[in-house]
């Protein structure tokens, strides 16, 4: 019984690291006032990068440093058309996860099949020594340790440093930060940039160790369940530890069925569960904040224009 | 140091000039590509345009793939009117099909054609309806937000689809090959000539310029369209907003279903792998490029199928995978931006960030 559920969570962390990465480089974007939905599409461009340089190269600094830029690199499509170009926030986003799709179905065909560098489980010595807690979190992926490091950084530069304070400035109400002197332009293009950053470092988790190789559907819409996730965790990267928690235990479950051939829930139930549960968590948000302000930043989505 | 400025007089034609600027772009964007690859972009757009326009045949498929693209074209145009995305139409899509194979096979499988095709078209709809109403609902009633909700929704109708036609509608003699059984021939659509277009095609152009008059010159249209542009002066004169978000969604996914209906009893003739395949996400770029006009959108869907058909050529020709028209579709709505971007505000470059005057 212990060592099903030890195996449960352990399941559950490994599969909620790419949807919280994801998350985490979602909310450092949306902070500072940018809507990005092309997350589907730079993880998938950084899980093809990142697969490919481990390929040519047999490296996996060098495949970790491909995925994470290039899914830096296709952000910056996004902040050239919605910060420089005023484009509507929304539609490019949708169109940066089809060209993303796109360029990555395209790139990755003659990959399909092949060998990469795997990335594979580093218990830390001690550490994973500890009953359950050591075996849950202690004997995972290098990335599900960067991402330990990286959420709560990424909590403490927002809301804990004068960047943080410049970048939320920006996002809740750009015409003021403007006039203080911040550089509103800047400062979004490089929040869009990390938040790539992040997408690209997340789609790499998937090919190089979650399940290592190419494959074209190999997001499955976790891009998605992460834009959802920013709202469930009202836009702190602190909670996005749960929010991914419950998508990456539901992936637990449905393994642990299909492992143990328990037949309780069919199993394209199960399949659904993950989407059909983020759109509840969505549901729960909405309620639950229908009388009180709401956590989305203010200037979300807006663009800025400084002559007007 | 690009400085953008609201152009004082806005174009004439704008919508016109940004469609123009994203497909010039978009051939800009190729070009690049195929340069990339070692082929010559005159080639391959030689075996594009050749492989759309060579013969009847050639042009037919590029109709029998703007035909699904039409109605989700639609059916996001129609919600985006108002200012409601609805990303969705795949999954309505699917409902679609879903509804249309069901009636066709199990509910009235004995039917003669004139009674059962506008049967398992009125299903079809309704199928894309009711998967439409579900975001629709949480976002009148308790304003979760449609995109997310809409998308989400496409996985859980694939995944349901997929258990069917693997599971309990596998047709018994197929094999062991997922999918149902062949629908009877009396749900299937007439189709015109040796081709493979359906009429589905003109039914498809019949739902457009109805959906121009509804918006045009109905009460429900005018309101529709008065929401999608001021939402406050909308609320202040009344207008019912909540009911508008019900009924908006509602066409458009009865767009969405439409599609999914002619693709299973117009080219498949029964429900297997291969009805999701993104007409429900090309139908944004189809809404856009037409700029939400409904009379527009069957040249956009006609526009989106000769890329199609020619992404095709370009891997049976020179072996390129056909998902480069993928590639070019993004290119055409970034395109896009940049055209809109130029029609509404002129571009000044200048060496030194200068006070404007």
């Amino acid at each position: 019984m212990i060592e099903d559920l030890t195996f449960i969570a352990q399941i559950s962390i490994k599969s909620s690291v790419a949807v919280l990465l994801a998350t985490v480089g979602g909310i450092i974007t949306e902070r500072s006032g940018v809507l990005n939905l092309g997350i589907e599409g730079m993880m998938l461009v950084g899980a093809l990068a990142g697969f490919a340089a481990g390929h040519f190269t047999q490296s996996p600094m060098v495949a970790v440093a491909a995925g994470t830029m290039a899914g830096g690199a296709l952000s910056l499509v996004h902040a050239f058309f919605t910060i420089a170009l005023r484009s509507n926030q929304v539609l490019s986003g949708l169109a940066l996860t089809i060209l993303g799709t796109g360029l990555a179905n395209f790139l990755g065909r003659p990959l399909i099949g092949q060998t990469g560098v795997r990335i594979r489980q580093l218990p830390i010595p001690y550490l994973s020594d500890i009953p359950v807690i050591g075996e849950v979190f202690f004997n995972q992926s290098p990335f599900a340790y960067a991402a330990y490091l990286l959420v709560p950084l990424a909590w403490f530069v927002l809301f804990r440093t004068r960047t943080g304070l410049v970048l939320r400035a920006v996002g809740e109400d750009a015409r003021s930060a403007d006039v203080a002197g911040v550089n509103v332009e800047l400062t979004r293009t490089l929040s869009v940039f990390v938040g790539g950053l992040f997408a690209g470092l997340a789609g790499t988790y998937l090919s190089l160790s979650y399940t290592p190789g190419w494959k074209e559907t190999m997001t499955g819409g976790q891009g998605w369940i992460a834009i959802a996730m920013i709202i469930f965790c009202t836009w702190n990267p602190l909670l996005a530890f749960f929010g991914a928690l419950l998508f990456g235990g539901l992936t637990a479950l449905q393994f642990f069925f299909q492992a143990t051939s328990m037949d309780l829930i069919p199993s394209y139930v199960l399949k659904m569960l993950p989407y059909l549960l983020t759109i509840g968590v969505l549901v729960l948000v909405s309620a639950s904040s229908r009388h009180r302000k709401s956590a989305s930043p203010a200037d979300l989505g807006v663009p800025f224009y400084r002559e007007l | 140091m690009i400085r953008v400025a609201k152009r004082k007089q806005p174009l004439r034609y704008q919508g016109a000039v940004a469609t123009f600027s994203a497909v010039a772009i978009a051939l800009v964007v190729g070009c690049v590509i195929f340069a990339a690859l070692g082929v010559n972009p005159l080639t391959a757009y030689t075996a594009m345009g050749k492989g759309v326009l060579s013969s009847v045949d050639a042009f037919s498929e590029v109709l029998v793939k703007a035909t699904p693209l039409i109605f989700t074209g639609l059916a996001v145009a129609t919600a985006a009117t108002m200012m409601l995305w609805n990303i969705g139409a795949e999954g309505q899509l699917v409902w679609g099909g879903i509804f249309a194979a069901g009636t066709a096979l199990f509910l009235f499988p004995g039917l003669d054609g004139w009674l059962l095709i506008p049967l398992v078209l009125a299903a079809s709809a309704l199928g894309g309806m009711v998967w439409s109403l579900v975001p629709a609902l949480l976002r009148a009633k308790l304003r979760v937000n449609e995109i997310l909700t809409t998308l989400l929704l496409n996985y859980v109708a694939i995944i349901y689809m997929e258990h069917l036609f693997y599971g309990p509608w596998r047709d018994p003699a197929g094999y062991g090959f997922p999918g149902t059984a062949q629908i009877p021939e009396a749900a299937q659509l007439v189709r015109f000539g040796g081709t493979r277009i359906s009429i589905g095609f003109p039914l498809a152009l019949l739902c457009a310029v109805f959906l121009y008059y509804l918006l045009k010159k109905s009460i429900w249209g005018y309101q529709v369209q008065v929401i999608g542009k001021e939402q406050r002066a909308a609320h202040y004169a009344g207008f019912n907003v909540t009911g508008k978000i019900l009924t908006v969604m509602a066409l458009s996914g009865a767009f969405a279903g439409l599609a999914g209906m002619t693709e299973v009893c117009g080219i498949h003739y029964r429900l297997q792998t291969g009805l999701a395949v993104g007409y429900g996400y090309d139908g944004i770029i189809v809404a856009w490029l037409a700029g939400l006009n409904p009379l527009a959108v069957p040249f956009a869907a006609i526009l989106l199928g000769a890329l199609f058909v020619g992404g095709e050529q370009l891997q049976s020709v020179l072996g390129l995978p056909s998902s480069i028209s993928l590639i070019l579709e993004g290119a055409l709505l970034f395109g896009l931006f940049a055209g809109q971007t130029l029609a509404r505000y002129t571009l000044t470059f200048s060496s030194r960030s200068e006070v404007p005057s």
